[in-house]
């Protein structure tokens, strides 16, 4: 990270974990190429829940993936802190995604191999002060369910323990993508409502990506995407808990 | 253990038959290099050891007689340590029940005591008492193939004199492991025997009271050979020495060496195609878990696990699966190594086998497997350790597909859309079909290899004895005579043809490269001995100059025109040149020939012969034969064609053995990569391809378009398995070249046609176990869950 480039872009603002500024990204599908953003500038602030809300093919998971060091935009830059993202080396953004990060995927992606318990021992092992493997599966209420293998659970199931999986690091920020697109809404609820323990329990800043506008309501704000660009950025002034809300 | 290990463990259990299958080709390899390098190294550690413990000599020589007195002479030549004397007969025995004619070697044993050098290691029996002149000790080989024990007596006539002998003992000699009679090629140890005797009885039954026609001699450390050589023709020419030779000349010492050169050459081969096979079906096996695990390889990115831990992590399955391959391969390396080592301690009557393992053995054994399987998947691991993981996240965009080139090329209107559909897969990925292709060819190399000996053998006794030597037995006289010796062969019953030969030793030189062998004088007209060009056609004799068989040729690297040196070994021991005229195709030997009157004029003779050809009425040939042997100017009688077939009786059963084992190991390989490949490709395909079943395919189409890829590359690896099988025996071929014998490359049809078989019979096999997996294509649950 050069000097120049932190004091052209690096946030004033405190309290700011992310800052995103100008950033697109376009990548290749086959031989198709794809403008999945188009400059998106975006704030976002320390403990709070953000909810990323677009069609399919707005650019959400795209932006959600550079935020997590998962991909790298084709221009802009991405802050998180002081840090530049987009400047960071392979082995920096692995580092950042072993000690800061959460993910919890629309598919859950448990490795079938591994017990619950160990799916989480997984990212615990590797972590710098995590909680045990029990007691982020107990913060989701598996605690009776340590043992088991994923195909042995229902889908609501593996996405809590996709969360357990995700907390367990106690990491800075939870990056939660299309987190209850694959479960039904009854289901759905039990998940949002752990995703929301430990946004207030922990402080976890948290950013959920969704196409489904109802879970917005549970959102401190809701950033709406289109077409690669945010439409719109709105606070949400009174907060609905989960089992309140439908869609 | 750390959960991402006890995934590894998980993940090789649930793909436990296809491990098994790649570790068992490993352990075939590795089996097969310890196997092959223990009983090598056991085989020159025992030798060695024989040698060492009885005393076997360094230089050889015979005379015709010389007197005991020129034992001080020899003990005297600086260098030499130890001298022994001996009386050397060559004698015919007569064995109850068996009329075939048998021939031996009778040897002197020294008196009251076991001798300095040669020593036999008696294994049944005992050795003769003093004063008992009829007991003979017997060579153990021959003594069981007929069926000899101690107590038995048999009949020898020494000198044209019958004698009884009985037998008191079974006995090995270092100098007879190969038990092979003079100018045979192969052992036969039924014709063939090697006998002891007391000295006094034995010289005085051969005229050689006072004297000895054999000396054997040790060097002290240091020493220089050829120097004691020389000083020892110089003494010993004079009573008619035959030029004396080294251990490297000595026939039982020169076709074991030769037999331990072969087995380092399967050391070697045969390793490298299992490892190769490995490499490839771990390629395949672990770049398909790669692409499945795609989005589990994603994930462990997002939790901060770092390229080189994903590259490891799949390393260790890797490692794993080669871990048990090591394992299983050295247990039944060492297994197989005992056993083989047995066996040879057996065939070559060793009296005893010290089993040897180097350690640098196994640990290149595990090192080169280890090199190997990470050789073949360092693509696959490079691949998932360098995924890029938001890439992995969404779902691999369709493969890129390009209409193939016969399409391009407009034929595509021949093809149905199933047949589009194979050919653009093996175009896409035509580097995957290519290894598959290769690795099923291989398959059918080595099974070609089972049927290339027995091929090979057929074919050089067609020509080196149907076409080249056409004569069916040799008479070897005592001393070159005059010609007129023919007429009294001439005129016995059942005589065809005879031809008379002059043979002398010689050492040929053509600058600084030099050979021991023997010039054959032959008639120009010869008909029992046809000289044969590389196309099998005859070559005659010029009236000067000198012919010399290809092998020996390209060993002194002389071609037509050059002068060669030739220092002959006997008599007045003359050097003169002479212009090589041509060279002839011959698979035995290295021999040498010149128009008889022309070799007579060299060395300064009149019309000499020193053998000849017969061609007899085989009716009579047994008769003809016993009544040779009773000539006392006949020195011996060689008989090639029945010491073939003996042969044949006594390597039949290993030839089988080995052939059986080659089909196996290739059709084990064949089975594996046609099996694996296929089994990779339902894996890959299992969407596409029930997508096809809802459209409303039947199984057969679907399966067409499986099965038809690998059908097609199996029909084009075959033809390349069938080069690849002659490069292979003509490899094989050429490291068992040897003075001693040359194989021919020859393969049979039957040889294609056999490994064309077993590699289709393989492949339908797997087609088979496929076709009923294919049965068990889910559609719906296959159409609902995330590739």
């Amino acid at each position: 990270m050069s000097p120049q480039s932190q004091q052209r872009h690096s946030p004033l603002e405190p309290g700011v974990v992310f800052h995103v500024h100008g950033v697109t990204k376009v990548y290749q599908m086959g031989e198709v190429s794809v403008h999945a953003l188009r400059g998106v500038d975006l704030d976002l602030y320390n403990g709070e829940f953000a909810v990323l809300l677009g069609a399919s093919g707005s650019g959400k998971s795209t932006l959600l993936n550079i935020l997590g060091g998962l991909d790298t935009p084709t221009d802009g830059h991405v802050f998180y802190g002081e840090r530049d993202l987009t400047r960071a080396d392979e082995g920096e953004l692995t580092e950042y995604r072993r000690y800061h990060v959460g993910f919890v995927f629309q598919f859950y992606n448990l490795i079938p191999s591994l017990t619950a318990r160990e799916n989480v021992a997984v990212v615990t092992e590797i972590a710098r002060s995590p909680m045990s493997p029990e007691k982020a599966l107990q913060m989701v209420e598996l605690g009776q369910r340590l043992d088991h293998f994923p195909a042995q659970l229902s889908g609501g199931e593996q996405q809590r323990v996709a969360i357990a999986r995700a907390i367990a690091k106690n990491p800075d920020v939870l990056l939660c993508d299309e987190p209850t697109g694959a479960l039904d809404s009854k289901t759905g609820i039990v998940v949002l409502e752990a995703l929301q323990r430990v946004n207030e329990e922990l402080g976890t800043t948290t950013v959920v990506i969704t196409h489904n506008a109802g879970i917005a309501q549970m959102a401190n704000r809701v950033i709406q995407l289109a077409d690669g660009r945010i439409t719109d950025v709105r606070a949400n002034a009174s907060r609905l808990p989960p089992r309140e809300l439908t869609w | 253990m750390k959960a991402l290990d006890r995934k590894l463990w998980r993940e090789l259990w649930a793909m436990r038959m296809q491990a098994a299958a790649i570790a068992l080709v490993i352990v075939s390899g590795i089996g097969i290099f310890i196997m092959s390098l223990s009983t090598l190294h056991s085989l020159y550690q025992t030798r060695e050891t024989f040698y060492r413990d009885n005393h076997f000599a360094q230089v050889f020589a015979s005379v015709k007689r010389a007197p005991l007195s020129v034992l001080q002479r020899l003990e005297a030549i600086a260098g030499v340590d130890q001298v022994e004397t001996r009386v050397v007969a060559y004698v015919n025995l007569q064995i109850e029940g068996f009329s075939d004619p048998v021939s031996g070697h009778l040897l002197s044993l020294p008196d009251n005591s076991p001798g300095r050098l040669n020593r036999v290691y008696l294994r049944q029996g005992r050795l003769p008492e003093p004063g008992r002149d009829s007991e003979v000790l017997v060579s153990y080989e021959f003594a069981r193939a007929q069926g000899l024990e101690p107590g038995d007596s048999l009949g020898a006539t020494i000198n044209g004199r019958s004698k009884r002998l009985t037998v008191v003992g079974l006995v090995l000699s270092p100098e007879y492991i190969y038990q092979i009679a003079p100018g045979a090629v192969f052992p036969d140890y039924r014709h063939y025997g090697v006998l002891w005797m007391a000295r006094k009885p034995l010289a005085s039954a051969y005229d050689m009271d006072g004297a000895f026609n054999n000396v054997a001699l040790t060097l002290t450390e240091g020493s220089n050979e050829q120097d004691v050589i020389d000083r020892l023709d110089n003494i010993l020419d004079r009573y008619g020495g035959n030029g004396a030779f080294a251990r490297e000349d000595q026939i039982s010492h020169r076709f074991l060496s030769e037999e331990l050169k072969q087995q380092r050459t399967i050391a070697t081969l045969f390793p490298v195609i299992f490892f190769g096979v490995a490499a490839f079906l771990l390629n395949v096996v672990i770049s398909r878990l790669i692409s499945l695990e795609r989005e589990q390889i994603a994930s462990l990115k997002a939790f901060g696990y770092s390229n080189v831990a994903i590259g490891l992590h799949y390393g260790k399955l890797v490692l794993m699966i080669v871990g048990v391959g090591i394992v299983g391969g050295i247990g039944a390396g060492i297994w197989m190594g005992r056993g083989l080592s047995n066996m040879y301690m057996d065939f070559y009557s060793l009296p005893y086998m010290i089993f040897v393992l180097k350690p640098w053995v196994i640990v290149a054994a595990a090192v080169i497997s280890m090199l190997v399987a990470i050789l073949g998947t360092l693509h696959a691991l490079r691949k998932a350790a360098r995924l890029p993981p938001a890439q992995a996240m969404r779902p691999e965009p369709p493969a890129l597909y390009r209409t193939t080139l016969v399409e391009r090329l407009g034929l595509q209107r021949r093809f149905s859309q199933p047949t589009r559909m194979i050919l653009r897969q093996i175009e896409r990925r035509p580097l995957k079909s290519l290894l598959t292709t290769l690795g099923i060819a291989l398959s059918c190399g080595v099974i070609m290899i089972s049927g290339f000996q027995k091929g090979s053998i057929d074919y050089m006794v067609k020509v080196q004895f149907g076409m080249s030597q056409r004569e069916d037995l040799i008479a070897n006289f005592t001393e070159p005579t005059s010609l007129r010796a023919l007429y009294s062969l001439r005129s016995m019953q059942g005589v065809e043809r005879v031809e008379g030969v002059r043979n002398v030793a010689v050492r040929l030189q053509f600058e600084h490269r030099s050979r021991r062998t023997a010039i054959q004088g032959i008639a120009a007209d010869a008909e029992l001995t046809r000289l044969l060009d590389t196309r099998l056609q005859r070559v005659t004799l010029p009236p000067d100059g000198i012919i010399l068989n290809d092998y020996l040729a390209q060993l002194l690297q002389v071609r037509p025109g050059d002068r060669l040196s030739i220092q002959v070994l006997e008599g007045s021991r003359p050097r003169v040149q002479v212009t090589v005229a041509g060279t002839v195709r011959q698979y035995l030997g290295m021999n040498a020939y010149m128009q008889r009157e022309a070799l007579n004029r060299l060395l300064g003779e009149g019309h000499a012969i020193s053998g000849a050809l017969m061609q007899v009425d085989s009716r009579y040939q047994g008769d003809i034969h016993n009544e040779l042997r009773q000539m006392p100017r006949v020195a011996g009688v060689v008989e090639q064609r029945a010491a073939i077939s003996s042969f044949y009786d006594t390597v039949a059963e290993t030839i089988v053995f080995f052939a059986f084992i080659s089909t196996l190991l290739g059709g084990c390989i064949a089975f594996g990569v046609v099996y694996n490949s296929m089994r990779i490709a339902l894996s890959e395909r299992n969407r596409e391809l029930a997508s096809l079943r809802v459209l409303g395919f039947e199984r057969s189409e679907v399966a067409y378009i499986l099965l038809g890829e690998l059908g097609l590359l199996t029909l084009v690896a075959i033809p390349l398995g069938m080069a690849i099988g002659y490069g292979l025996c003509l490899y094989m071929a050429s490291q068992f070249n040897s003075d001693l014998y040359r194989v021919p490359p020859v393969l049979d049809v039957r040889v294609y046609a056999l490994a064309a078989a077993v590699i289709i019979v393989s492949a339908l096999i797997s087609a088979v176990m496929i076709w009923r997996n294919l049965a068990r294509l889910d559609m719906v649950a296959v159409l609902k869950t995330r590739e």
